[in-house]
């Protein structure tokens, strides 16, 4: 094969490939700007001949997408900050800090990783209901707090600080409290932002557990809204297609504008140590 | 404050969540799936009794249970294979010297990992729509009759499959091409100089080099996999013809449908040691393998 045939080869490929990826989610942008009924037409249509708005405004309006917006947000949020907090103090502590039984405590919790969560879904629902937790925002925040993941990947990190750098603040008479945010928490920045984009991607796009634990329609979050919506409105393709952008279009621009830290915690966390 | 102590507060607060709400309801599940726990015993504890093995025996004799445990096994067996070669042929596209805009392409290629499942399975219900989908209408153009996809038994899972390898291709894609660019130039430079061809390169080098990541990507899609639950709950409903009731699916109806909490651990738990067995398995056979 010459050169240059193959090299039109490989680029071909790849452009095909990326047509394949993207085109669902092209089309959905498209057809969210069509009039309902407009793409369930032979052929069916690329664009929108006449773009509206209306289907936004109809789920804006009547069926009630800001509040399932503001709830994702919300609840996205407060599990970021919440467990970027615990698991950074936890990631830092089990790569910098002795004390006794650590490396088996970390040891049990990396082999806890194995256990899906679902085996925990029963009795987690159980105890959220003792607590009056169910159909709260707490019953997604509370048990989101913390993760294992988190603290290995924080840890993971932790462990290229110098202990020098430790020493010479502690020789300093810094508090550990203190040398934590002034000191650790400045060189973990970039595993930081990794962890945040991770988690607050993963929160978002979360579906199982907002099922079970959030029935009230108010409380839904987007993904759960979406699902029952495309329940109800089977036919209805324009305004589910909406629907969708809303639901997919934050985490996208989130994904774009902070790929780097999302691809380097990937990277970061499949590594095996 | 003294180190240790310093330490412990440090740890505290994540392991107290980490302990009470995953590790706790955990060991608690093993419990539940020993009781019969049902609708009764939500509104008093005291209705719950203890049945040994009940649940699980009982899970065996169930006939939707073998059918969600087989319908899990196509789209683990069918669908982890073809997602894996899907990544590793796009990151070899990718990692190859004569591809261009790369940035753009890996960009492009990764987006579906990050979008949401439910939307996503929403959109390809309507691609995959019997009349006015984009598929059936390409499918027309070269002379295939309609596929009713969703609606026939036999294709609904076929396309729930294709669902998932676009929706997950480009996670593996990154971490494949990671490996690839951690393989040393000179080896390649070698083979090109004794006048081997790319595939050579490829069967001989590149892959063999790639096992480790190979089998980890293996381990952590075929758990990943198992858990199949959101695309057949939106998409289909566990239909037609229950085609696509899913493990995960099964638990949820059994445990957030009809309240049998102790049913609903015992399929979690016999999920869980299936995905346990064939990670074992899967390192097992990786090892023996290398060393035979």
């Amino acid at each position: 094969m010459t050169p240059r045939l193959a090299s039109a080869l490989v680029n071909g490929l790849l452009i095909g490939l990326t047509a394949v990826t993207l085109f669902p989610l092209l089309w959905m942008l498209s057809v969210s700007f069509m009039p309902a009924g407009a793409a369930s037409t032979l052929p069916p249509p690329l664009f929108p001949e006449t773009p509206t708005l209306a289907n936004y405004r109809e789920l804006f309006v009547r069926a009630g997408m800001v509040r399932w917006l503001m709830n994702s947000l919300l609840l996205a949020a407060a599990v970021t900050l919440c467990s970027l907090a615990f698991n950074t103090m936890a990631g830092y502590a089990f790569a910098k800090l002795k004390f006794a039984g650590r490396e088996r405590l970390f040891r049990t919790l990396i082999g806890a990783l194995v256990i899906p969560g679902q085996v925990a879904m029963m009795p987690l629902f159980l105890l959220l209901k003792q607590m009056g937790l169910v159909n709260t925002y707490g019953g997604v925040i509370v048990p989101a707090m913390a993760g294992i993941f988190g603290i290995y990947l924080v840890r993971q990190y932790a462990r290229t600080i110098p202990d020098e750098l430790l020493e010479a603040a502690r020789v300093d008479g810094a508090g550990e409290f203190r040398i934590f945010l002034s000191v650790v928490v400045p060189l973990l920045r970039p595993v930081l932002a990794s962890l945040a984009v991770f988690t607050f991607l993963a929160c978002w796009n979360d579906f199982m557990w907002p099922l079970i634990v959030l029935t009230d329609e108010d409380l839904q979050t987007l993904p759960v809204a979406l699902a029952s919506l495309s329940r109800e409105h089977v036919q209805d393709n324009e305004m589910m297609m909406a629907g969708s952008v809303v639901t997919v279009l934050p985490v996208l621009v989130l994904f774009l504008a902070l790929q780097k830290h999302y691809i380097q915690g990937l990277l970061l966390g499949s590594v095996k140590g | 404050m003294r180190l240790p102590a310093a330490a412990w507060a440090f740890v505290a607060p994540a392991l107290l969540v980490v302990g009470v709400f995953f590790l706790l309801p955990v060991v608690a599940g093993l419990g539940l799936s020993l009781t019969d726990f049902d609708i009764y015993a939500l509104a008093a504890f005291s209705n719950l009794r203890f049945v040994g093995f009940e649940n699980y025996v009982r899970m065996l004799q169930t006939p939707l249970f073998w059918q969600a445990l087989a319908n899990t096994l196509y789209f683990v067996v069918v669908g982890v294979p073809l997602s894996i070669g899907a990544s590793l042929g796009a990151a070899l596209l990718l990692h190859s010297r004569l591809a261009r805009f790369k940035p753009f392409f890996r960009t492009a290629l990764f987006a579906p990992v990050v979008t949401t499942l439910v939307a996503v399975a929403v959109i390809w219900r309507y691609l995959f729509h019997t009349r006015y989908g984009v598929v059936n209408y390409a499918l027309d153009q070269i002379g295939v009759d309609p596929v009713d996809w969703l609606g026939d038994p036999h294709w609904a899972m076929p396309t729930i499959i294709l669902l998932a390898i676009w929706k997950n291709f480009g996670y593996n894609m990154v971490i494949f091409l990671a490996s690839l660019q951690a393989i040393p130039e000179d080896l390649y430079e070698a083979a090109r100089i004794d006048g081997a061809s790319w595939f050579r390169q490829t069967v001989h080098i590149t892959l063999p080099l790639l096992g480790p990541t190979l089998l980890m990507v293996g381990i952590l899609t075929t758990a990943g996999y198992f858990q199949l639950f959101a695309e057949p709950y939106v998409m289909t409903q566990g239909g037609p013809l229950r085609s696509t009731v899913s493990v995960l699916y099964f638990m949820y109806e059994e445990g957030f449908k009809w309240w049998n909490f102790g049913a609903a651990s015992a399929v979690a738990i016999l999920l869980f040691g299936l995905i346990f067995a064939v990670t074992w398995l899967l390192i097992h056979l990786s090892k023996r393998e290398v060393n035979p």
